[in-house]
C-alpha cells in the first residue's frame, strides 16, 4: 500500500500510535489508500481512496495547502507561501494536532502568530476540507456514508438496538 | 420563622416581578468583580461549520450521565419539533443540557444549525438572582451550582436572558436546577475541553481563553468578511458571555435575541439596592401574609401541621 520511502517508517510509527494519514513528499509517490482511524471509538476506520482523490482534485495543494503540489491558491496564505516549495511536513497530522485542545495547544492560541493561532485539529481539518468539497461536488456527506458505526457508537447515539423504546418516546416534549 | 419554607418561597414568587427584581440584592456587590477573570475559558461556536450531526448532544448526555433521550441522537426529525404553537424550537432541559436546532434563513441555500447551552456569562443573571448563593462563577469561567442548597424557587430560570436553566422534578418535593456546567467537575477544572467540544467532528467549537477566542473570531471575520457577519454574539451581550458565536447569517434569523442589553443584567437592579435592607426585613412578613391568604379557607390546625413539616426541611 505504501511505496518504499522514508515516509514508510514514519507511517508505521504513526499507525502504531493509532492515528495516521500520511503522504509521501511527491504526488507520484502518493499512497493508493490511507487508513483513517481518528474516530475509531464509535466508528470503524475509513479506507480513504487517496488515488481516486488525486485523480479528481486539481492539485495536491487543494488539500495539502502549501506543503506539496504547486503551492497555495488561498490569497491569505499565499502572502507568505506563494512560492512553490516542497516542505518536509506533508502529512495532515504533522501540523494538525490530534488533541487540538490539550493544555499545550490551547496555550499556543495566545502565543502563535495570528495566522497559525487558529489551527484546526486533525478531525476538524478532515471534516471541514472533505465536507466542503463533498457538498460542492455531490460527494457523500452523511456521517454513515463514510463511517460505519461500531456497537459502541450505537450505544453512544442511543441508536440501533440501544434506541429508546416507544414508551419512553411518549414523554417527548417540553 | 427563622427558616422560610420552600412553599413560602414559591408563594413569594407568585408575587411575580417583585421577587425576581429584588432577590439579586444579596449577591449584587460580589457580582461587580466578575467582569473579567482574565484567564477565563470559553468556547467559540462557528455556526458556518456545523453540520447538525448532534454528536455534541450525545456527548453531553454521556458525560453528564443524563437520562436516556426520547429519541436517538442520530434522529434528525427532532429539528422539526416546535413548541408553543410553532413559536419556539427545542430548548435545553433538565434531561438535555445542550440542543442543536436547525434554521432556514431567507436567501441561504443551506440550513444553519445552532447549538445552544448555558453561555457562561461573565456576570451571570442566574447567579445574581439566586438568594441562597447556589451559583458560582469559577476562575476558569464556568458557571456552576450547588444543587444541595437550591430551594427550587426558579428565580434563575426567569432571570437568565437565554432561557437556560431547567428543573428536575424527579423528586417532587425537591426540585433542583439543572444546566450545562461547562463539564467543570470532570474536565474544565483539569484543563480539558468539554465533552461536546472534544466530539465535534467539524471543529465548530473552539475551546480556549475567552480573550484569545475573541482574537481568533475577529481574525476569521477579517480573513473572510463575505462569509461572516461582522458581529461576535456574546462579545458584549449582557456584559459578555464565555461562549461566543460566529454566524454567516444575521443572528436574528437564527433565533438569537439581538435586543438584549450590552450591560450585565445586574445593572438593572442596582437602583433597587438601597431598598434592600427594608425588603429583607419585610419579606418574612409578606410571605406569611401570602401563606395565610393561600390557606385562608383551610382549617387552622391543618395549616399548623403543614407548617411544622416544612420547617423540618
Ligand atoms: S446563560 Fe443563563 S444560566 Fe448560563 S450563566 Fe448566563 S444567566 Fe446563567
Ligand atoms: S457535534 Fe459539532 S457539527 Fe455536530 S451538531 Fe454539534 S456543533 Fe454541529
Amino acid at each position: 500500500m505504501f511505496v518504499d520511502s522514508k515516509w514508510h517508517m514514519k507511517s508505521l510509527l504513526i499507525l502504531l500510535s493509532g492515528l495516521f494519514l500520511t503522504l509521501p513528499a511527491y504526488a507520484m509517490d502518493a499512497p493508493e489508500s490511507v487508513t483513517i482511524d481518528a474516530l475509531a471509538k464509535y466508528y470503524e476506520p475509513v479506507e480513504f481512496d487517496h488515488e481516486m482523490h488525486v485523480d479528481v482534485s486539481e492539485d495536491c495543494s487543494s488539500c495539502h495547502h502549501h506543503t506539496t503540489g504547486t503551492g497555495t491558491a488561498d490569497q491569505y496564505c499565499s502572502k507568505c507561501h506563494s512560492e512553490y516549495k516542497e516542505l518536509v511536513k506533508v502529512a495532515c497530522q504533522d501540523c494538525h494536532p490530534t488533541q487540538p485542545f490539550s493544555a499545550e495547544v490551547v496555550n499556543l492560541q495566545s502565543q502563535q502568530d495570528i495566522f497559525h493561532a487558529d489551527m484546526n485539529g486533525l478531525v476538524g481539518a478532515y471534516h471541514q476540507n472533505c465536507m466542503g468539497c463533498h457538498q460542492e461536488v455531490g460527494g457523500p456527506t452523511g456521517c454513515e456514508d463514510c463511517h460505519a458505526r461500531t456497537e459502541a457508537g450505537d450505544e453512544f447515539y442511543h441508536a440501533g438496538k440501544y434506541a429508546p423504546t416507544t414508551a419512553e418516546h411518549a414523554t417527548a416534549g417540553h | 420563622m427563622s427558616k422560610v419554607s420552600r412553599r413560602k418561597f414559591l408563594a413569594g414568587s407568585l408575587a411575580g416581578g417583585a421577587a425576581v427584581m429584588l432577590s439579586p440584592a444579596k449577591n449584587a456587590m460580589a457580582a461587580g468583580s466578575f467582569a473579567g477573570f482574565p484567564e477565563g475559558m470559553g468556547v467559540l461556536v462557528d455556526m458556518t461549520r456545523c453540520v447538525g450531526c448532534r454528536s455534541c448532544e450525545a456527548a453531553c448526555n454521556k458525560e453528564q450521565k443524563l437520562p436516556a433521550p426520547d429519541q436517538p441522537f442520530d434522529d434528525y426529525s427532532v429539528f422539526d419539533q416546535t413548541f408553543h404553537h410553532g413559536t419556539q424550537k427545542r430548548r435545553p432541559t433538565e434531561k438535555a443540557y445542550t440542543v442543536v436546532n436547525r434554521y432556514e434563513p431567507e436567501g441561504s441555500d443551506k440550513p444553519v444549525y445552532r447549538k445552544i447551552q448555558c453561555n457562561h456569562c461573565n456576570e451571570p443573571a442566574c447567579l445574581t438572582s439566586c438568594f441562597v448563593n447556589a451559583y458560582t462563577k469559577t476562575n476558569e469561567g464556568a458557571v456552576v451550582y450547588d444543587g444541595s442548597v437550591c430551594v427550587g424557587c426558579r428565580n434563575c430560570m426567569i432571570a437568565c436572558p437565554f432561557h437556560i436553566p431547567g428543573y428536575s422534578y424527579s423528586k417532587v418535593i425537591d426540585p433542583v436546577v439543572k444546566k450545562c456546567i461547562f463539564c467543570y467537575d470532570t474536565r474544565v477544572k483539569y484543563g480539558k475541553p468539554p465533552a461536546c467540544v472534544e466530539i465535534c467532528p467539524a471543529q465548530v467549537l473552539t475551546f480556549g481563553k475567552r480573550k484569545d477566542l475573541l482574537k481568533i473570531a475577529r481574525a476569521r471575520i477579517k480573513k473572510n468578511p463575505g462569509k461572516y457577519q461582522a458581529e461576535i454574539y456574546g462579545e458584549k451581550t449582557v456584559g459578555g458571555t464565555g461562549w461566543l458565536y460566529l454566524s454567516g447569517e444575521p443572528f436574528e434569523q437564527l433565533g438569537f435575541d439581538t435586543t438584549l442589553q450590552k450591560e450585565p443584567i445586574i445593572n438593572n437592579v442596582k437602583g433597587f439596592l438601597g431598598t434592600v435592607p427594608m425588603v429583607l426585613a419585610i419579606w418574612p412578613a409578606l410571605f406569611t401574609g401570602f401563606h395565610l391568604l393561600a390557606t385562608k379557607n383551610k382549617g387552622h390546625d391543618d395549616h399548623h401541621d403543614s407548617d411544622a413539616e416544612e420547617g423540618e426541611e
